[in-house]
């Protein structure tokens, strides 16, 4: 077993576990953050997706021990904790109809904020290349390619 | 009491955002994965590593030994309790259903049938447990090919043989209309095997209190999936709930009673704790049931102007080992199909059934209306070519016009609208087809080595299924009703229960529009309620693009029940006789005098009050109604699609894609476009990317998201849609959309692709059109001295 200290989404925790256990298993199953997925084992589909120290990150393809000391937010985080005010790109995916089941929401939602802090105004095809890590069965990504760029029009930089 | 209610705009035909999308944005949801009992343990299973092989040994022994294994099973261990996984649509009186137990016993039949089980405190030791099961197998051949596996002397899949059934169908007089036809086609089209992708894997939390059990599901089938249980397992019905919480896509893959839902009720009984199962992706693409996987030789005639004279149809279909729920019924919902918009005299469908040592097959989106929806389509196209004819001519000389609805096809069934015109022209213009079809040309001309190629899908398809006599007649193990209720509450507000239970389709939204529209209250005030078999103890479920057009219309009759009580109430609350009272949505008021009325709030206060309700009058506002629905619904549109083809490299980019649907009225365009959207992408997916691959040995070798190319948003183009609308037959005017894209996206993905290339000589790229196969395509054509 291994000491870590992890902040997530706000709080902070210290807890034992061990060195194989991967950093979503911790967030699911120790900490508790359920609203991120799992949707595969190869690190191919991304719904998993996390913010670790404000860079995107499957946290399926890390190691909880890796996250020592991180400041993580999840899918649960991204809203504005006091208000509860939606993040610009939850709003944008619920307005445009960017989800259906809903599964890969949280890791696409994700790994957008990641994109558009690189890119805050990307062209719908820099949108589909960088969100390339991520995949969706329901939609078509339609409607994901036009809700994030909504988001970067109300002015997403993280 | 108040006035009037204000006035709303309808609901119906609102770009509603969707009520679920609160909890699914913030993380708030609910998956069965997330579900933690006190006491929960976790299963892992041992799977076969052979596709065909005898178990000569399992010892378990060691596994238990690990610290923190509670429990470990090899199949023997349920031999006598675990019964055998069904099949509800034995379709010929003598089919083969090999017995399927949900562990094997004896003989395993492809590669990942579960052998073993464990049972330990956590997920890592239940599958570090699984590494000490030590098993022995004695391996015995595979069977691979559908095409080789009736021939005298190939091995065997079951005792009984390879063949689980053929079944034919026909109209007209076949012999006349091939016999002296001027044009002949006859050509073989390969549907490729898929794998569902889900993007939530299953998973199942199963715990037994006092003898009365919950089973928590990634399932589509709640209601379907109780009744089978306790007729797998012997327990009582009454005995039993099923939820399924938030269920993250299906797309026909959880349309399925799984060994793994079984075996947990059964681990569950035999420990007396709750236990959990989630599959990993690689496990998932192994045994969730496949899809597809058909060889169709498809054979049309037709006068020398194109006009059809007949169809026939000959589909070898793979069944995989075993007869899963609805695995033989799958490739006959096709059967009604393959004649899609057009008139002709005569049609034969025969279709065999066959085992082989591979995951069995059932529904995937679309379930057999796809395929044949391909074979059509792609043979419409050819015959065009043959012809010398406009692929789009050759459709309209054919398809049934506008003044001929209600229709009844050479397969039989009575097509209650369409316009087929309308949806054309439409798709025609947005697609500008002229100005493509002269650029295609000027292409060609030059010997552009990147060929555009213009692809046409005019489809149709049933669904709303389905009339229960018409299920009947096809031997299907139940009916095809939809079950509703209404309750309203005190204060006005008003909770819906439905029988059809969504992942992803967006019922709690739609389904409030509808009631709102009907009953007068606001969108805002309507809860639905699905998923769980005690608060919906009655249901059919979520497959076939069956809710809207069947729940839907059960929902409409509940709230009629709801007005016609509301009706004999109001009338004592206003001192009016019934019969004077009008109805506008939400308020009952007296003809004549409009200022005199009740609103439907003000009802169900004084119904819940009941202090002065007329004679003999119960105190309840809520109802119950089940549809059973007189026809299917027909969608139908024309989708377009662009293609740019390398022809030095094989690769296939979409340059443009229109799709012009017809799914009657719409209740919630939000949702239509989002359903649309994601059905062509699917279609696509079959076109240009996926495909499950098994080796020579029966491995499946696609198991991975990385080996299993579900494409991504950069393998996806923008898409332009566009909608028509001819109202179905039934009170809502609506007729289904969840697989309409899928249906009509691959053919017209293929023919694009063909297309580009027939100056080349290719008549056919088989699926998925990879850049492989379209550039071996292409040398093929030319090594057979065909290029011009």
């Amino acid at each position: 077993m291994s000491k870590i200290t992890v902040t997530v989404d706000g709080a902070s925790y210290a807890d034992d576990v061990e060195p194989r256990m991967l950093l979503v298993h911790y967030l699911r199953e120790v900490v508790g953050k359920t609203g991120t997925p799992i949707g595969c084992d190869t690190s191919n589909c991304g719904a998993c997706t996390v913010l670790m120290n404000g860079e995107s990150v499957k946290s399926c393809s890390v190691l909880a021990v890796q996250a020592d000391g991180a400041d993580i937010t999840t899918i649960e985080g991204l809203a504005n904790g006091q208000n509860g005010e939606w993040h610009p790109l939850q709003r944008a995916f619920h307005e445009l109809h960017a989800l259906q089941c809903g599964y890969c929401t949280p890791g696409m939602i994700i790994a957008a904020a990641d994109l558009l802090r690189d890119n805050p105004h990307p062209s719908a095809q820099e949108i589909r290349e960088g969100l390339e890590g991520n995949l969706c069965r329901c939609t078509g990504y339609q409607n994901i390619v036009r809700a994030v760029q909504r988001a970067a029009e109300a002015g997403v930089t993280s | 009491m108040t006035a009037q209610t204000e006035a709303r705009a309808p609901e119906l035909g609102r770009p509603r955002p969707r009520k679920e999308d609160a909890r699914l944005v913030t993380g708030q949801t609910n998956w069965t994965d997330n579900i933690v009992l006190p006491g929960m343990l976790h299963m892992a299973f041992l799977r076969s590593p052979y596709a065909h092989a005898r178990i000569t040994s399992v010892d378990v022994t060691a596994a238990k030994q690990i610290p923190g294994v509670i429990a470990a099973f090899a199949g023997a261990d349920f031999a006598d309790e675990q019964g055998s996984l069904p099949c509800a649509w034995p379709v010929t009186e003598d089919i083969v259903i090999p017995n399927h137990p949900p562990m094997a016993v004896d003989e395993v039949r492809y590669v990942g049938e579960a052998v073993a089980v464990v049972v330990a405190r956590d997920r890592y030791t239940a599958a570090d447990a699984v590494d000490a099961i030590e098993i022995d197998y004695e391996p015995l051949p595979p069977v691979l090919d559908i095409r080789t596996a009736l021939d005298e002397g190939s091995p065997r899949v079951h005792e009984a043989g390879n063949k689980s059934f053929e079944w034919a169908f026909g109209n007209g007089d076949i012999d006349a209309a091939f016999r002296d036809a001027p044009v002949v086609l006859e050509r073989t089209y390969r549907q490729q095997r898929l794998i569902p992708c889900a993007m939530e894997p299953r998973a199942v939390v199963a715990t037994c209190v006092g003898g009365e059990f919950t089973i928590w599901s990634a399932t589509q089938i709640p209601h379907v999936l109780r009744v089978m249980l306790a007729l797998v397992t012997g327990i009582g019905e009454q005995n039993i709930r099923v939820i399924a919480p938030d269920v993250g896509g299906g797309f026909g893959s959880k349309l399925q009673v799984t060994a793994e839902e079984v075996l947990a009720v059964l681990v569950t009984r035999k420990l007396g704790r709750p236990v959990k199962w989630t599959e990993s992706r690689s496990e998932g693409n192994m045994t969730v049931h496949h899809g597809r996987d058909q060889w169709q030789r498809i054979r049309i005639a037709a006068d020398a102007d194109g006009r059809l004279r007949g169809l026939d149809v000959d589909l070898l279909a793979d069944m995989g080992a075993y007869l899963m729920l609805v695995t033989p019924g799958i490739p006959l919902l096709g059967a009604f199909m393959f004649n899609a918009i057009y008139k002709m005299d005569a049609l034969s469908f025969k279709c065999t059934g066959v085992f082989t040592t591979k995951m069995p097959t059932d529904a995937y989106r679309g379930a057999g209306r796809p395929e044949a929806t391909f074979a059509i389509e792609r043979i419409m196209d050819d015959l065009a070519a043959e012809l010398g004819l406009d692929p789009l001519a050759l459709r309209e000389r054919n398809w049934i016009t506008r003044e001929e609805f209600p229709f009844t096809t050479i397969a039989g069934l009575t097509y209650d609208s369409g316009n087929y015109e309308a949806a054309t022209a439409e798709a025609k213009e947005l697609f500008r087809y002229d100005e493509l079809r002269r650029e295609q040309e000027e292409r060609n001309a030059r010997h552009d080595p990147v060929r555009l190629g213009i692809g046409i899908s005019t489809f149709t398809e049933m669904c709303g299924l389905a009339p229960s006599r018409v299920l009947g007649s096809l031997a299907y193990g139940a009916g095809g009703w939809e079950s509703a209720s209404i309750r309203m509450l005190p204060t006005g507000k008003v909770e819906v229960v439905t029988g059809s239970s969504a992942h992803g389709q967006g019922h709690e939204t739609a389904w409030s529009q509808i009631v709102a529209d009907q009953l007068g209250v606001p969108f805002e005030d309507i809860r639905v309620l699905h998923g769980d078999t005690q608060i919906s103890p009655k249901g059919m479920d979520t497959y076939g693009s069956r809710s809207l057009a069947v729940g839907g219309m059960a929902l409409v009759s509940a709230c009629d029940k709801v007005v016609e009580k509301a009706k004999v109430i109001a009338a004592g609350m206003i001192e009016a006789s019934a019969d004077d009272l009008e109805w506008t949505p939400g308020r009952f008021s007296v003809r004549g005098d409009p200022e005199k009325g009740v609103t439907i709030g003000e009802i169900a206060l004084a119904t819940f009050a009941a202090h002065n309700l007329p004679d003999g009058v119960e105190p309840s506002l809520d109802s119950d109604a089940t549809y059973d629905p007189d026809n299917f619904s027909f969608p139908h549109g024309t989708h377009l699609c662009a293609a740019e083809v390398d022809t030095e490299t094989g690769m296939v980019t979409i340059r443009s894609y229109v799709a012009v649907d017809d799914v009657g009225r719409v209740v919630n365009p939000l949702i239509v476009e989002g359903q649309v959207h994601g059905g062509i992408a699917q279609g696509i997916a079959q076109a240009l990317y996926e495909e499950a691959v098994y080796d020579d040995a029966g491995n499946l070798l696609t198991t991975t998201l990385a080996d299993y190319l579900v494409p991504s948003a950069a393998d996806v183009p923008s898409l332009e849609t566009s909608r028509t609308e001819s109202p179905a037959d039934n009170r809502l005017g609506v007729k289904g959309v969840g697989e309409a894209g899928t249906i009509a996206s691959t053919p017209a993905v293929v023919n694009a692709v063909v297309d580009a290339l027939r100056p080349f000589g290719v008549s056919d790229v088989t699926m998925p059109c990879s850049p492989e196969r379209v550039w071996r395509a292409i040398q093929a054509a030319q090594q057979n001295g065909e290029a011009r």
